[in-house]
């Protein structure tokens, strides 16, 4: 019992931070209908200039007693602005001059940056290849110790970095959503997403809204990635396979949710993590990205378009 | 319609042509004696290969300067392989076949040094790997050898230790292992094979795949089967998490490794959650002997970074080969294999060391415990025979 | 664009059988004397390592040329071509590995130039291609109900899902009374090295049969793209609803796309599985090296078998020539990648062929594009 609840647990903080990364993609593809490739290297980014700032403020102030409380909200932001600025430039560099371009191409392109990204990350002179070790900004005591059954037994224990990447992901989602479904800004960008063509008609700057969601979507990215630094302390190095395969898996909770749908994501993110924790702990953890595949290709046969998605229909 | 083959037939060969002349490049007049080294230079193991180039380079640096009028100099060829197989093959290929090295270096991964070794035994090209632990490696042929012990050794150590030491005298142990990487999976199951010989029975055993942050359901898992020693033989860039999360999940056993521990990242990201874990090495940093010491000073003073094992072991590849290349005073392959054959008691940072009839060095292993962030010598395994 | 436009469909010639059976012959052994002629370039003008460089550019040709086949001819999108290549290498080491333990009792070489164990090998690259093409049938079925990005999207979770599987698998056995005495857990999954990856497999693989595999693969895909089928694969990419009214079936051409791009994947595999130096290893099925081939496909030009070619060997060749500047290359790589997409994003040659440029051939008859 206290083991599957501490897996639904862990499933809970991952499915949270899948589901931050999954709202980059989905939106992307909302709107310009190609998976952004690179959107997983703008999480890495943010994971990597989290670290920067953090051991860079570190040593300047050198506190007595731990870093102070008020450091992590801060580098948090400076890793937004970072990733927000870098994702505006993939977009108007790389991907605007393409807007009519076939998807193929767009998408190649979007390979082509993920590259980019990995190998200057690796470079001695950026980030160099060795992981390092996340500093941590936040205490991390046990908020709750559950014990079921006699003392001995193995108990669950929700700790406070848990607790925080609940939240803020949620607080995040939050915001997310009350701008796409609440605001004049929200409508623009459903509209877009809509009929590109005709927004532009009522007089909506496409551009701007694409411009937008971009950013959007790597400010998320880099608020899941500065959360997955506290959570997973020893940071891999850019260019590692696992952030491919990590992206790739927000990637595919936002196919399962439904693309393009906000709260899809969200669905899709904690669908994944639940398979994949519960998979790992009651099947065998060997096959864990089995799992993930085989559900993805499961739902999109029963359900083309994703759990929450729109069944599309064809015109001629 | 034949015609357009024809003409196809034609550009390609142009094309190939054009492009195999390209690239020669003419041989160095220097005199002095090319090795390769093939590793890991940028991908997921970046860091593997860099650590031992670093360490070659450092070996070489020394021996040149140290060189007497006359005497043999060296000359270093590192080429990239992205940790891939088919990079591997072609690349050491470039090596023996266009730059024509005398000698190979390379790889830390098994899989790697497996298809680098059937180009060299091919060419009769000697090669030594540093920290290649696959049983399977030095048995491509008479030209492959290698400075670090091989997996059955290193379980054989672990588990003997797990078994017997004084206060720990585990009687139940749950093994995590890396499925991607050859080393850990045999390491695990040689590990888990000498484990119940010794009488101790494997309650848990689960994988990951290296790189994972997140292990959260294998310790889950492995704590509900209430172990009295984690073995993980991961390298040290995924144990520093896994020694968090398993702390923070209320696993209180010490955990144990092998040689892919040794870093100072280790400790570094692992932090107090590492406090009295032990792993299996080739050497102690506090062994006091000047050897020892006087690399790790070098090393520092050249890198600005504590050289981990595979750096130990890299400097030590090289300088075996280069005391090799010395006797056979020769540039020939088979001469400089049967030297390298006839190293006995070499004394390396990484032990003394003497390759027994199949290639593979006969060493001892010494036990490390963390204590206090330091990894403290323990005790010394002797190979069993 | 607009849809497959009408292109001259040539008139039934009245020829002798004689002369028709000459003429279809004349092709293929044009792809036989392309083969000796690499061959015979081996070890005299080429060294070991232009002949390394040279199988790589040859085995990425018939990945980039049959992965065309799927995504530039019908349109579709699948990032799992490196699954079925890593399917026919595994599957074609399994062959001759087990086959020359079984036959010789050992896994060494056997004959020469086209002895018995050549014929062997070159048999099993084929039983690769044909696993790999039935592997092709399950993964092209879904395309009955995805489109675009979806299909991509399970053909890479194919390949990912095989990449864990291989590294599940067993440890080689390494002699014939191993393989006798072997229990059922030892074949099951088959032994085929797990982490470390299929090594010991005899080194057959030499730029003939690299050659002879490559033209014949080459001669389809051309034939392939002036035949009925490839045209109502063009037809289906251009508008799949235009294609599907007028009477193409569509669910079958697709996948027959993908089974036919998986036959030529697997046979590539085998290939690339007995080459010296090289122990096929399960990371080879995943989708970095799926990119690697797409991005040979897209830089050639939708649907252009020479453009796909010449894609593929300048992207092997690019990396061995920027091999001095090490870890500069993959960023390289990359910017030129982007540049390329930007600059010019139909690809090098469109969806034409080379000889399209050649204004001779260019006047004998229109193109189907």
């Amino acid at each position: 019992m206290a083991d599957f609840v501490q897996t639904l647990e862990t499933a809970l903080a991952v499915g949270s931070l899948y589901a931050l990364i999954a709202l980059g993609y989905t939106m992307v593809y909302g709107i310009l209908k190609f998976i952004n490739f690179a959107h997983g290297d703008v999480v890495v980014l943010g994971a990597w200039i989290s670290y920067t700032v953090a051991q860079w403020c570190l040593k300047r102030l050198a506190p007595a007693d731990g870093p102070p409380l008020w450091l992590g909200p801060v580098v948090l932001a400076c890793a937004m602005t970072v990733c927000g600025v870098l994702g505006f430039l993939i977009e108007r560099l790389a991907y605007k001059p393409l807007r009519r371009a076939p998807r193929l191409n767009v998408l190649i392109t979007a390979i082509g940056v993920s590259l980019l990204l990995q190998n200057v990350g690796q470079l001695d002179a950026v980030f160099g290849s060795s992981p390092v070790s996340m500093p941590a900004l936040l205490p991390n005591p046990a908020l709750v110790r559950m014990s079921f059954g006699g003392p001995g037994s193995s108990e669950v224990v929700i700790g406070l970095v848990d607790a925080t990447i609940f939240v803020t992901a949620g607080l995040l989602m939050l915001a997310l959503e009350t701008i796409v479904y609440r605001t004049r800004l929200g409508a623009a960008m459903r509209a877009v997403s809509f009929n590109a063509e005709t927004a532009a008609l009522m007089g909506i700057n496409a551009n701007r809204i694409i411009s937008f969601t971009f950013v959007t979507g790597s400010v998320l990215a880099a608020a899941a990635g500065f959360l997955y630094a506290m959570k997973y302390p020893g940071l891999n190095q850019p260019a590692h396979t696992i952030w491919v395969l990590l992206g790739l898996k927000a990637f595919v909770s936002a196919v399962i949710g439904g693309i393009g749908n906000v709260r899809g994501a969200l669905l899709g993110g904690f669908v994944i993590a639940f398979v994949e924790q519960f998979g790992a702990f009651y099947i065998s953890s060997n096959y864990r990205d089995v799992y993930v595949f085989a559900l993805l290709i499961i739902i999109l046969l029963i359900r083309p378009t994703g759990i929450l998605g729109t069944p599309y229909r064809e015109k001629v | 319609m034949p015609h357009r083959f024809v003409s196809l037939t034609l550009c390609v060969a142009v094309a190939s042509a054009a492009l195999s002349s390209g690239c020669r490049k003419s041989g160095d007049a220097s005199g002095d004696i090319a090795i390769g080294h093939y590793a890991s230079m940028t991908g997921p193991e970046a860091t593997f290969g860099q650590s031992t180039d670093n360490g070659v380079r450092l070996a070489l640096e020394e021996y040149n300067a140290a060189a007497s009028v006359g005497g043999n100099r060296f000359r270093l060829i590192t080429y990239d392989d992205k940790g891939e197989a088919a990079e591997a093959g072609v690349v050491v290929t470039r090596l023996v076949t266009r730059d024509k090295v005398t000698a190979v270096i390379g790889e830390v991964a098994s899989g790697l040094s497996l298809a680098g070794a059937d180009v060299c035994q091919q060419n009769g090209v000697p090669m030594v790997t540093p920290s290649s632990t696959n049983v399977d490696v030095t048995k491509k042929g008479d030209m492959i050898f290698r400075v670090c012990f091989i997996d059955p050794f290193q379980g054989y150590v672990c588990a003997k230790f797990a078994r017997e030491h004084e206060p720990l005298k585990a009687q139940k142990a749950a093994v995590l292992f890396d499925q991607r990487a050859p080393y850990s999976v045999d390491l695990a199951k040689e590990f888990a094979r000498h484990f119940e010989t010794l009488g101790g029975t494997v309650v848990a055993r689960q994988s990951f795949t290296g790189g994972d942050q997140d292990f959260s359901a294998q310790l889950t898992s492995i704590r509900s089967s209430s172990p009295d020693i984690v073995f993980v033989p991961g390298y040290y860039t995924d144990v520093g998490n896994i020694a968090v999360q398993a702390r923070n999940l209320g696993i209180k056993v010490p955990l144990m490794g092998g040689d892919g521990w040794d870093s100072e990242k280790l400790t570094e990201i692992g932090g107090a959650a590492l406090e009295g874990c032990f792993y299996s090495n080739h050497y102690s940093h506090q062994d006091p002997s000047p050897r020892v010491q006087e690399f790790i000073t070098k090393y520092r003073s050249k890198f600005n970074k504590t050289p981990d094992g595979l750096a130990a072991l890299g400097y030590d590849a090289a300088r075996i080969l280069f005391e090799a290349i010395d006797r056979a005073q020769s540039r020939d392959g088979a001469a400089i294999a049967r030297e390298l054959a006839a190293t006995q008691g070499f004394d390396g940072v990484t032990g003394r060391i003497s390759i027994d009839a199949d290639r593979n060095p006969v060493k001892q292993a010494v036990i490390l415990e963390i204590k206090g962030g330091v990894p403290t010598f323990v005790t010394t395994i002797e190979p069993e025979r | 664009m607009t849809a497959a436009a009408p292109s001259p469909v040539a008139p039934v010639q009245d020829e002798s059988l004689l002369r028709a059976a000459l003429k279809g012959l004349v092709v293929p052994l044009c792809g036989v004397a392309f083969a000796f002629g690499v061959w015979s370039l081996e070890g005299r003008v080429l060294d070991a390592y232009d002949t390394v460089t040279a199988m790589n550019i040859g085995v990425a040709m018939m990945l980039a040329v049959s992965l065309n086949i799927v995504n530039g001819m019908t349109g579709q999108f699948s990032i799992g071509h490196a699954g079925f290549m890593a399917l026919g290498g595994y599957t074609s080491g399994m062959v001759t590995y087990y086959g020359s333990l079984l036959l010789w009792g050992t896994a060494a070489r056997q004959g020469g130039p086209f002895g018995a164990g050549e014929w062997l090998f070159a048999a099993s690259c084929v039983a690769g291609g044909l696993v790999s093409a039935c592997a092709g049938y399950v993964v092209g079925l879904p395309s009955l109900r995805l489109r675009g990005d979806y299909l991509a999207i399970v053909t890479l979770g194919f390949g990912e899902i095989l990449r864990v599987l291989l590294q599940q698998t067993n440890r080689v056995i390494g002699s014939r009374e191993g393989l006798a005495e072997a229990k059922w857990r030892e074949l099951i999954p088959p032994p085929v090295g797990g982490a470390v990856g299929f090594n010991g497999l005899p080194k057959y693989t030499n730029l003939f049969w690299v050659g002879l595999f490559l033209s014949l693969t080459v001669i389809f895909a051309v034939r392939l793209k002036r035949s009925a089928i490839g045209r109502s694969m063009i037809a289906i990419r251009e508008d799949e609803i235009a294609s599907y009214s007028v009477g193409v079936n569509v669910t079958r051409v697709k996948v027959r796309s993908f089974v036919i791009a998986a036959f030529l994947a697997g046979v590539a595999g085998g290939l690339y599985a007995h080459r010296i130096g090289v122990n096929i290893e399960p990371r080879d099925a995943g989708f970095q090296r799926s990119f690697e081939y797409i991005i040979m496909t897209v830089l050639g030009g939708k649907g252009s078998v020479t453009g796909s070619m010449i894609a593929a060997s300048i992207l092997t060749y690019l990396p061995e020539w920027l091999r001095d500047f090490d870890r500069y290359r993959m960023i390289i790589y990359a910017s030129l990648l982007i540049a390329m997409m930007l600059l010019r994003p139909q690809g090098l040659l469109g969806s034409r062929e080379i000889w399209d440029f050649l204004p001779w051939f260019r006047k004998r008859r229109g193109t189907a594009r």
